[in-house]
């Protein structure tokens, strides 16, 4: 009724306002925020294994979250919560290869390729190839890993990956008194359990 | 017909960079909560020189611990400058968690076995928490063994007691890692003796350590420690003429400097020293050794760790 009073032209503004600014708000957001899955507990683990020593460690407090309309992945942790069977190979990995007070994370961000969004929202195993930047010890690598995913339902996928990597690629020296104890190319194992955000 | 356009435009610039920021998946999760992490390594091993330092053996980790000094440097080439005589540490040190550690030793010096309790009650904290220091107690006895007759003590018509060979060591480290490579620790202490040679001496003595670390590299870092004995407080026996006016006559305090140099599992200390013994009570209240004269010893000490107990972790 209070729209009788005024001119065509402003009713069309009105329209226009009242209609498209609250679109304005929603379609960025929308468009982007619709299939995504985080973990806080992702696991990830590497083995090193030469003749003198077998070195483990774990890290159960991976962060991750991933976009599976876009197809982004993006991966976080810190390197003080990879835990190690012997506390003094724990305090040397930080202290004297990871550095980890200068460089507390690692990261990952990359897309994964091999499967379309419409295949990965289908149950089942999906072998997919994940490509990105790995950033460890403050020196950033492309990598190129083959992985998994699995869905069981609407709301979790779990991926996981096993790949190398190599210390001296990432800027981590090895000294030669330990050169027999640490192999040069360590094998990660990452499994990564994420729900719908 | 202008102002919506201008509206709807400006909403869309605004709406862009906010989309833009979005390109980090990660960020949509907020802030962390910082993690609670306390400082590690702040010395690399246990013990700075003989002195203990603010760490301590982890949970179920057993560090076995060779201690060696050799002669006084001043003994010139006859002795080899010292390398002929030796003076030897051998200790058990194990972590019954990771702030209360006990060990055990058995030195030449006087034939003295002596133990000790370390419980690191404070911990300095890197993040999520405030404490700016890290603190341990240290509580350590020590008992000579040698034959009663070659005690310092003895006197043919005197018998001596168990109880006199004893001796205690009460100490409060207080330090702190100002950076990564740089570490200050002060350490307050009181060395009970139940026996002194003569009423000129004082069971009760006061003392005071100092010591730091500075990293030099990832595996080598240059340690120092000093004991000040408060003046009055010990007297020697026979002293020099020289010495006579000392505030501890016939007594040094302890100056130490060295070297810590970590390959994986071992830790060798490469150090100069002015003390023969390598527990509280001897390097505290009975170093002769003068550094002006050259009564230095160089030494070394190796620490090699064993996991014995793999304590399970903390979900």
């Amino acid at each position: 009724m209070i729209l009788a009073f005024r001119t065509p032209n402003d009713q069309q503004h009105m329209m226009m306002t009242r209609i498209l600014l609250p679109l304005a708000f929603v379609i960025p957001f929308t468009l982007q925020a619709q299939d995504r899955y985080v973990t806080r507990d992702g696991h990830v683990s590497f083995h090193s294994e030469t003749p003198m020593e077998k070195i483990e460690a774990h890290n159960h407090k991976v962060t991750s979250v991933m976009d599976l309309t876009t197809l982004a992945v993006e991966i976080t942790m810190l390197v003080k919560a990879f835990e190690f069977e012997k506390a003094l190979m724990q305090e040397h990995f930080n202290e004297n290869y990871m550095e980890s007070d200068k460089f507390p994370k690692a990261t990952f961000k990359g897309k994964i390729g091999g499967a379309t969004a419409e295949q990965l929202s289908k149950p089942g195993d999906h072998k997919v190839t994940v490509e990105g930047d790995l950033t460890i010890h403050g020196v950033t690598k492309p990598v190129k890993v083959e992985g998994t995913m699995s869905r069981k339902d609407a709301g979790s996928v779990r991926s996981s990956a096993t790949f190398i990597v190599k210390p001296e690629d990432h800027g981590i020296t090895i000294p030669g008194m330990v050169r027999d104890n640490i192999a040069k190319e360590i094998t990660v194992k990452v499994d990564l359990p994420y729900s719908k955000m | 017909m202008f102002r919506p356009a201008i509206a709807l435009s400006a909403l869309w610039f605004t709406a862009v960079p906010l989309h833009a920021q979005e390109e980090s998946l990660l960020d949509l999760l907020g802030e962390e909560e910082p993690t609670k992490e306390y400082t590690t390594a702040s010395f690399k091993t246990s013990r700075v020189v003989n002195g203990h330092s603010l760490e301590n053996t982890a949970h179920g980790v057993l560090d076995f611990k060779i201690g060696h000094r050799f002669g006084f440097l001043n003994t010139g080439l006859e002795e080899l400058f010292g390398l002929d005589q030796a003076t030897i540490r051998l200790g058990f040190e194990y972590g019954l968690t990771d702030r209360i550690m006990i060990g055990f030793g058995r030195s030449t010096f006087q034939k003295t076995v002596d133990g000790f309790a370390k419980y690191k009650f404070l911990r300095q904290c890197q993040s999520g928490c405030g404490m700016p220091i890290s603190a341990a107690l240290v509580v350590a006895t020590s008992i000579n063994t040698l034959p009663e007759s070659k005690t310092p003590w003895y006197a043919p018509d005197r018998e001596t007691y168990f109880s006199h060979r004893m001796g205690y060591n009460f100490q409060l480290l207080l330090g702190r890692r100002f950076s990564e490579a740089f570490t200050l620790q002060l350490m307050p202490g009181l060395i009970h003796r139940n026996l002194v040679i003569s009423t000129e001496e004082a069971n009760d003595v006061y003392n005071m350590g100092f010591a730091g670390r500075l990293k030099l590299s990832k595996r080598v870092a240059i340690n120092a420690e000093y004991f000040y004995v408060l003046a009055g407080q010990l007297r020697a026996q026979n002293v020099p003429a020289d010495r006579i006016n000392d505030p501890n006559p016939g007594y040094k305090n302890s100056l130490s400097v060295g070297f810590d140099i970590e390959t994986g599992g071992h830790v060798f200390q490469l150090h100069f020293t002015n003390s023969t013994g390598m527990f509280e009570r001897a390097f505290i209240t009975e170093t002769t050794g003068d550094w002006a004269n050259g009564d230095i010893h160089f030494g070394f000490n190796v620490s090699r760790v064993f996991t014995l107990h793999r304590p399970k972790k903390k979900g």
